[in-house]
């Protein structure tokens, strides 16, 4: 394998409350070898060129969520968006999720998002008490729950629908209502007229217009819309 | 802090009647299709008779019925998702639910030939 250097363009969203009166684009170009295969490695190419670049980083391998960002106008995981499928020639666009405040540069306060997904309560609702060792479900049953456990709460989903930005107040959202299913769906749950009960609302559940922007950027292929339609029924 | 008022239960019973209003309306324009495909647009007088059927009256009145209905929900919509102020949203709701009251006895007024 060569270890051939190329340059990448970037125009990167800037914004320190502290600093800047208000947001800006900054282009920005860097120096990768052919080891730096995903655009998260790029981004960390750019850092130590400047370390006044911020972003949220962790496990750089598609688990944590924390890289979400909106990459050429298309939210995903910067550790997962391989830097051979970015057209040559072209400067790569760097925002921040949007509908949600900014902090500083692309890193987002995600308080509204989780305030929602706490709203569904996640977690399992049983009152029989808990019996020696687990409670047990049939492989039919579990199969139920695969395409909605999987998520990791990067928020690209609900980002990027527009119900989620005209009422992230109300609105539990893409990422909130597939948890919400997977709880439905769950059979070791008792609880689910109650979890049905609050969802029934115009707003909570109904705001989904199934515009599915929400499938088209989920990192890891899960179908909220899906989930969405089922809890309906 | 803001206290934040959801849980109207009255989603469910919306989204369903929108479904239903629309496939009620998508048979009546395959029927309307039909019945041009079959010439009842001919002549006035051929026009006026297959209007003037009890039933085509009847399926008429429900497409607009469901028509107003659908609307309601999807203009109603269109408004809680994009206008915030109580005042002028609700202003908005109340006009929109006069002029769809209105459309629909009008349509009554012209199916029924009522003076």
């Amino acid at each position: 394998m060569t270890n051939a250097t190329r340059t990448v363009q970037f125009k990167i969203y800037r914004y320190d409350p502290d600093r800047d009166a208000k947001p800006y684009m900054q282009d920005i170009s860097v120096e990768l070898e052919s080891t730096d295969r995903k655009l998260l490695d790029a981004m960390v190419k750019l850092k130590a060129q400047d370390d006044s670049i911020s972003f949220r980083r962790s496990c750089r391998e598609g688990v944590c969520g924390s890289d979400a960002m909106n990459i050429n106008g298309k939210n995903g995981l910067a550790c997962l968006a391989a830097m051979e499928g970015f057209p040559e020639g072209k400067p790569i666009v760097l925002r921040p999720l949007p509908g949600l405040p900014v902090i500083r540069d692309l890193i987002v306060d995600m308080t509204q998002f989780f305030k929602q997904y706490n709203s569904i309560k996640p977690y399992l609702i049983n009152n029989d008490p808990p019996p020696e060792r687990e409670r047990l479900q049939s492989p039919e049953d579990r199969e139920e729950l695969n395409g909605l456990y999987e998520c990791i709460l990067c928020a690209c989903c609900s980002t990027a629908c527009p119900s989620f930005w005209w009422n992230p107040d109300k609105f539990v959202g893409p990422a909130g209502l597939l948890a919400a299913y997977r709880f439905i769906a769950d059979t070791r749950d008792q609880a689910t007229s109650e979890r049905l009960d609050d969802l029934e609302d115009p707003y909570r559940l109904f705001r989904c217009h199934t515009i599915m922007n929400c499938v088209d950027v989920c990192p890891k292929g899960l179908n909220p819309t899906k989930a969405i339609g089922r809890s309906r029924k | 802090m803001k206290r934040l008022v959801v849980g109207a239960h009255y989603g469910l019973m919306d989204w369903l009647a929108q479904r239903i209003t629309a496939i009620i309306m998508a048979a009546y324009t395959v029927i309307m299709f039909a019945a041009t495909l079959g010439g009842v647009t001919g002549s006035r007088e051929v026009w006026h008779a297959f209007m003037a059927n009890g039933f085509i009256r009847f399926i008429t009145f429900l497409f607009i019925i469901s028509l107003c209905y659908h609307a309601w929900v999807g203009v109603r919509d269109i408004w809680m998702d994009y206008v915030k102020p109580a005042t002028i949203r609700v202003t908005l709701h109340v006009l929109t639910l006069l002029a769809l009251v209105g459309y629909a006895g009008w349509a009554v007024q012209i199916i029924w030939r009522l003076p």
